[in-house]
């Protein structure tokens, strides 16, 4: 009886042994090559896998920068730091890509209180579904359509919906790998440097009488804040402030105040 | 008479409601006092326009010229000046530009008749004046038809199929056409034949309209024309070319391919008269039959409807609403665009205007796909609308086209038939947008 539980001890451990053997073989033997220099920038990459690159993923830009040459300014969400890395590791020198961490936010500040909607829509609940009949069902046409394709692509969760019916980016968790930009069909969606201190939440392109009649809180092309504060960095083109946001502004904040559809925002 | 036939893959049967119009005659509608014409009426690059604000323009001329292969001239219906080109929002939802006229009546009168002997007409003359007056598809996709009518080098035309199926619930206007303009339609047919230099013309007619095919059953024995009668079994989508082909020849149109590759061209009811109109009077399309039907609307009728009306004139002309209507509908209720805003114009391609109440709008809850394959079932073109459904909502647009999404004409037989009510139709129409975008 006791031998029969040694005789089955020994056996399991004779084979156990001898397949260990045979794996640590086959593992040197058979080992594939991989390059080093892929390991290290796939591990200088982010591993946020966003696809921002145009690749698959980290790992398959990884193997694109060694093997096909890509180009080592394509990660957004790593920006300048994982460049410098990149450039380190393959050896080449670090060039051009801003180093401006950019983060995304939605140029619009309208919802179902504020902005007029044409028709009731009961289709498929996806931005790009809802363009497809007139541009969606809001009055403006550039606005969000607040059904949230940009939730759904975001690889990271930084957007949400309100209770308010607005869409949030929120800029700590951001990456910028810009695919809800990619993804969004009016283009509301914009990118802004992370430590913007203004945006103008409004995306129109329509005069002021138009935007008037669609909307409550939208960009009429006033020109207030472009006359009145010119040291602040607005500038309107086809009725829409824009912020440059390269200066060092002067008197940005007072002509928030001063915008009378108050769409000048704080980016916060 | 042929023996009664229909296609055999797919298809549903929606409650037809022709009931409500296809006693009224056909009504000419007065000209409005001002005329909305955009220059996009048709399948492809939209016209340009060769007029601008301020202009006076004369009935029937040219005032935007086609931009391309796949484009078509656009005429104006009437005299009177150009107030301003703008842009606006069509039924299909997409923007384009229009010009709005404001009418003058006296000068926009019909005049003097034009009479051309078409037996005396050498094809490339008709074709040539087909493409000049303007002329497209009229059963709703406007493809331009001086491009179906010619015969690509290497290929030839042995049919002429000519497409009064109107298989469409509510709509009536190809149905009063061949009831009331019935020989002008079999003369079209037989210029169409001579045009694409084919042997056999041949009527696909649904069984629901028995009238219309004996009133050209009649014709075809009174004059001995050279044409056929095929009576079909009622189902949607028998007119789609695709569909009717299969229906009447027994062949059937590979995917990617067009009809003229077996042998066939197809022309609707609707274009058929506007050739022969075109042809023989020198007529644009200017003008067409619009039925205008619905639970909504008070009177509902078939009108002859100049082109650039707003719709809210042919609303009117019905004595308006009876009850505010839950959904409006440019062309038919299985293929339609819905619209908001009743200042839209009626274009070459709107066949209908159908105001529909709560009641026959149907939208009822959407649940889970229970994969019952009702739809796989229903898709005449062999699709699998069910897997086509779950690989767009999961943004797999690569998978889906590989599927051949490109192939599915937006029917709406696979939404129509879904106990799940899902938005079949829309997500195909989603899923190329998406495609397209990601070029």
């Amino acid at each position: 009886m006791i031998l029969n539980i040694i005789y089955a001890f020994l056996t399991v451990s004779v084979l156990g042994t001898l397949f260990g053997f045979g794996l640590a073989f086959a593992s040197k033997k058979l080992a594939i090559k991989k390059d080093e220099r892929v390991l290290a920038v796939e591990d200088a990459l982010p591993s946020a896998n966003c696809g921002a690159c145009g690749f698959a993923g980290c790992a398959a830009y990884a193997d694109a920068i060694v093997n096909a040459a890509a180009d080592i300014t394509l990660c957004a969400p790593g920006g300048a730091t994982t460049q410098v890395a990149i450039a380190e590791i393959m050896g080449l020198e670090a060039t051009g890509g801003d180093s401006v961490k950019m983060v995304a936010r939605v140029h619009c500040f309208g919802n179902d209180e504020t902005s007029k909607k044409d028709f009731s829509y009961d289709g498929i609940l996806d931005c790009n579904a809802a363009a497809i009949l007139f541009q969606g069902d809001k009055s403006c046409k550039y606005g969000c359509l607040a059904l949230g394709s940009c939730i759904t692509v975001c690889p990271v969760d930084a957007i949400t919906k309100g209770e308010d019916g607005r869409i949030n980016v929120d800029k700590e968790v951001c990456i910028g790998c810009e695919k809800c930009v990619t993804v969004c069909p009016t283009g509301v969606m914009k990118m802004i440097p992370y430590d913007a201190d203004y945006f103008i939440a409004c995306n129109s392109n329509d005069k002021g009488a138009a935007v008037k009649r669609a909307c409550t809180v939208g960009c009429i092309g006033c020109k207030i804040c472009e006359r009145k504060f010119p040291e602040a960095g607005y500038t309107v083109k086809n009725f829409l402030s824009e912020i440059d946001y390269t200066i060092e502004p002067e008197g940005r904040d007072k002509a928030a105040e001063a915008c009378p559809t108050s769409c000048i925002r704080i980016a916060d | 008479m042929r023996k009664i036939s229909t296609f055999s893959k797919g298809g549903v049967h929606p409650a037809d409601r022709k009931d409500l119009t296809c006693t009224k005659e056909i009504v000419r509608l007065p000209i409005p006092e001002i005329i909305t014409v955009p220059f996009s009426q048709h399948l492809g690059v939209p016209a340009i326009p060769n007029v601008k604000k301020g202009d006076a323009v004369e009935r029937g001329q040219k005032i935007g010229d086609a931009a391309g292969f796949i484009s078509a001239d656009i005429h104006s219906p009437v005299a009177g000046k150009v107030l301003e080109i703008k842009e606006l929002f069509l039924p299909n939802g997409m923007k384009a530009k229009a010009a709005v006229i404001e009418v003058d009546q006296e000068r926009s009168a019909l005049t003097g008749k034009i009479e051309n002997d078409w037996t005396q007409m050498d094809p490339q003359e008709m074709v040539a004046k087909v493409k000049d007056l303007g002329i497209v598809g009229m059963g709703g996709a406007t493809f331009p038809a001086n491009v179906k009518f010619t015969v690509p080098k290497g290929k030839k035309a042995e049919y002429v199929v000519i497409n009064g199926v109107e298989c469409e619930p509510y709509l009536t206007s190809d149905h009063r056409l061949m009831l009331e303009k019935g020989d002008k339609i079999l003369q079209g047919s037989m210029m169409i034949a001579k045009m694409v230099d084919a042997k056999k013309i041949i009527i696909g007619i649904e069984k629901n309209k028995p009238d219309a095919m004996d009133n050209l059953e009649r014709l075809i024995e009174q004059n001995s024309y050279p044409i056929e009668i095929q009576p079909l079994k009622l189902k949607y989508p028998q007119g789609d070319e695709k569909q009717l082909l299969k229906a009447t020849i027994g062949k059937e149109i590979q995917s990617g391919t067009l009809p003229i590759d077996i042998g066939a061209v197809v022309s609707n009811v609707g274009s058929t008269f506007a050739v022969y109109e075109a042809i023989t009077n020198d007529k644009p399309l200017i003008e067409r039959v619009v039925t205008v039907s619905g639970g909504a609307i008070k009177n509902p009728g078939n009108f002859l409807v100049t082109i650039g009306t707003p719709i809210q004139t042919i609303i009117d002309a019905c004595d308006g609403f009876s009850e505010t209507p839950d959904k409006m509908i440019a062309g038919g209720p299985m293929m339609g665009f819905g619209f908001y805003d009743l200042q839209t114009p009626v274009m070459k391609g709107t066949s209908g205007v159908l105001a529909l109440t709560k009641k026959e709008s149907i939208k009822g809850e959407q649940s889970a796909c229970i994969s019952c394959g009702r739809c796989v079932q229903a898709c005449p073109m062999g699709l699998q609308p069910t897997k086509l459904y779950k690989n767009i909502k999961k943004a797999n647009y690569d998978t889906a086209m590989a599927m051949n999404l490109l192939d599915c004409k937006e029917c709406g037989c696979c939404a129509f038939i879904c106990p799940a009510k899902l938005p079949l139709v829309q997500s195909m129409r989603l899923g190329k947008r998406m495609s397209r975008k990601k070029k």
